[in-house]
């Protein structure tokens, strides 16, 4: 189970309402059900991640987050969630629209792009960077806007969306992040968690 | 298409249904048939709503038609619906051919058969008559309800009309209303019937003839329908039937002219021309929206039944689109719903065919089900 899952249940309240975005083969939507009786949804654009979620009995939409999330009501969840998956979309702004319109909060996390590791192979080595949060090659990334932990708090300031919580992961182990420490964590953190509404 | 009626069961219906129409029937036959055993708690039922051309005879071997059931590749001891754990239930449809009340049965009044004067029915109406069904076997709540094509239309209609007798519920290839390529290929099937002499204005039961040619033609045009043009391609392509070369004549030439002839004729044996009008009918008629002043998402309204909506992507009958449109509806009115589109080349009738991903999914879902609601 990867430790960001394990933050994103702590941040959830027992037996709320979560939409997960992207939800892959449905690990953290399993977590969130049966640890903390979550009503929890999905969205996910793979095939065969949608199969295995579904025979898990989690209710997961086939279906493309960048065209779909119109379908939501406003405000039908409580949390909704995106999990490493915004710099992989065409227009990731109108994206983090839909998830405040949907949730009456969100929880976004970023591979952060600002990351020491991420810096030094671009810096050292002069090729793109290959992490474990970044595991492609420039030719066949999925990730098309990569930011650092500080490009996103920018982008919450200049769209005025409240930063209720940002915590930064390395190594499995945690810290919260704010004005203060930003320029610090966005050097030392793989991770950036944020909890925004 | 006579059969021996000991092969069919039947429930008779004592109580007066009131049809969309505004005519009242009562005391009439429902044929339906079961397959495994209904439990202590009675938690492992499901009901299963069949196709157009479907009866009750879902799995096994059909006692009238002595092939296997429609759905035998998903119900059976040891398939995906595993009948040595569920108790499967498929009524045959109001308006159909196989037992139940319909327009080739006897009319009372005139002890001659309906015909035409067979009431004009509705989806609403077929649903009323099986939540008649379940209230005989003393289920409350089934653990799933599922269907295709017009077998789906019937289980929306169904959770909208009892929004608490199911945990879950299957809509496949189905639309929660008609769209004009739906009512138009419908009615090239009902033209192509009432253009046989023999159909008589609907009277033929009455004499030794029926359109057997115009059904067949309705028929073969629907299988059309039923596949999809790259599968079509992959099975047949150009391969001539029994040939080496054309035979300069309007014999069946081809091979897939001689399957759609098999298709067209086997099925006149096994299904009643008027039927075929009457169901249809029910078909186009069928606009779920309409039923409720707010539109589709009314109709899911305080739904606590947990849907799975699976889709074809080779279906043009009842193409994804309409598929999504249900799921839309349900998720704006807080439904908690699953969809799946199923990739592959085999068209609408993928839900019928052993298409392996869609049967995976299938058990899987009604298996996870059943964990979360025996006890």
């Amino acid at each position: 189970m990867k430790i960001e899952f394990k933050i994103i249940a702590d941040l959830l309240p027992k037996n709320s309402r979560v939409l997960d975005i992207g939800c892959g083969d449905g690990i953290l939507m399993k977590l969130l059900s049966d640890e903390k009786n979550i009503d929890v949804r999905g969205l996910e654009l793979n095939e065969e991640n949608v199969e295995t979620c579904i025979s898990k009995g989690l209710s997961v939409i086939e279906g493309d987050a960048e065209t779909e999330l119109g379908q939501f009501p406003d405000k039908s969840f409580d949390y909704v969630i995106l999990s490493q998956t915004l710099q992989a979309f065409y227009n990731p702004v109108s994206v983090l629209e839909h998830l405040l319109r949907i949730g009456k909060s969100s929880i976004v996390s970023i591979p952060n792009f600002g990351y020491w590791k991420v810096r030094t192979n671009l810096l050292l080595f002069g090729k793109m960077p290959e992490t474990k949060s970044f595991p492609y090659k420039w030719y066949n990334t999925p990730n098309l806007h990569m930011c650092t932990i500080e490009d996103f708090y920018q982008l919450c300031n200049e769209k005025k969306i409240n930063m209720e919580k940002i915590i930064g992961v390395n190594n499995d182990k945690t810290s919260s992040i704010n004005n203060k420490n930003i320029k610090f964590k966005n050097f030392f953190s793989e991770i950036g968690i944020f909890l925004i509404s | 298409m006579n059969y021996k009626t000991e092969n069919i069961k039947t429930l008779t219906i004592s109580e007066s249904i009131k049809l969309d129409c505004g005519k009242i029937i009562k005391d009439f036959p429902l044929a339906y048939e079961t397959y495994g055993t209904l439990n202590k708690n009675k938690n492992n039922a499901i009901l299963v709503f069949h196709a157009l051309t479907g009866d009750q005879f879902a799995s096994g071997i059909n006692p009238i038609t002595k092939k296997e059931g429609w759905w035998s590749t998903l119900i059976g001891a040891n398939k995906a619906i595993d009948t040595n754990k569920y108790f499967v239930i498929c009524a045959n449809v109001l308006g159909g051919c196989m037992g139940t009340l319909g327009p080739k049965e006897i009319d009372k009044e005139t002890n001659k058969p309906y015909g035409l004067n067979f009431p004009v029915i509705t989806i609403r109406d077929m649903v009323k008559a099986q939540g008649v069904l379940l209230d005989h076997f003393k289920i409350e709540k089934l653990l799933c309800a599922l269907g295709g094509s017009l077998g789906g239309m019937q289980l929306l209609q169904f959770c909208a009309s009892f929004p608490d007798r199911t945990h879950s519920a299957i809509p496949i290839a189905c639309s929660s209303s008609n769209s004009a390529q739906n009512i138009a290929l419908n009615e090239l099937a009902r033209q192509s019937i009432m253009a046989d002499p023999n159909w008589n204005k609907g009277a033929y039961g009455e004499t030794k003839n029926s359109p057997k040619n115009g059904l067949a033609v309705a028929r073969m045009a629907g299988h059309i329908s039923y596949l999809s043009a790259s599968g079509l391609q992959e099975k047949f392509g150009r391969k001539l039937q029994e040939k080496a070369d054309y035979e300069f004549s309007f014999d069946a030439n081809f091979q897939i002219e001689s399957y759609l002839r098999h298709q067209g004729y086997s099925f006149v044996e096994r299904f009643d021309a008027n039927s075929y009008l009457y169901i249809t009918r029910a078909m186009d008629y069928f606009d779920l929206s309409r039923q409720f002043k707010n539109g589709l998402s009314e109709a899911f309204k305080n739904q606590k039944t947990k849907f799975l909506v699976v889709s074809f992507s080779s279906d043009w009958l009842y193409p994804t689109k309409h598929s999504k449109d249900i799921v839309i509806a349900l998720n704006s009115s807080g439904a908690n719903v699953a969809f799946a589109e199923i990739k592959t080349d085999k068209g609408h009738d993928s839900f019928l065919v052993k298409e392996i991903k869609f049967l995976k999914t299938i058990k899987n879902f009604i298996d996870s089900i059943y964990e979360k609601f025996k006890v």
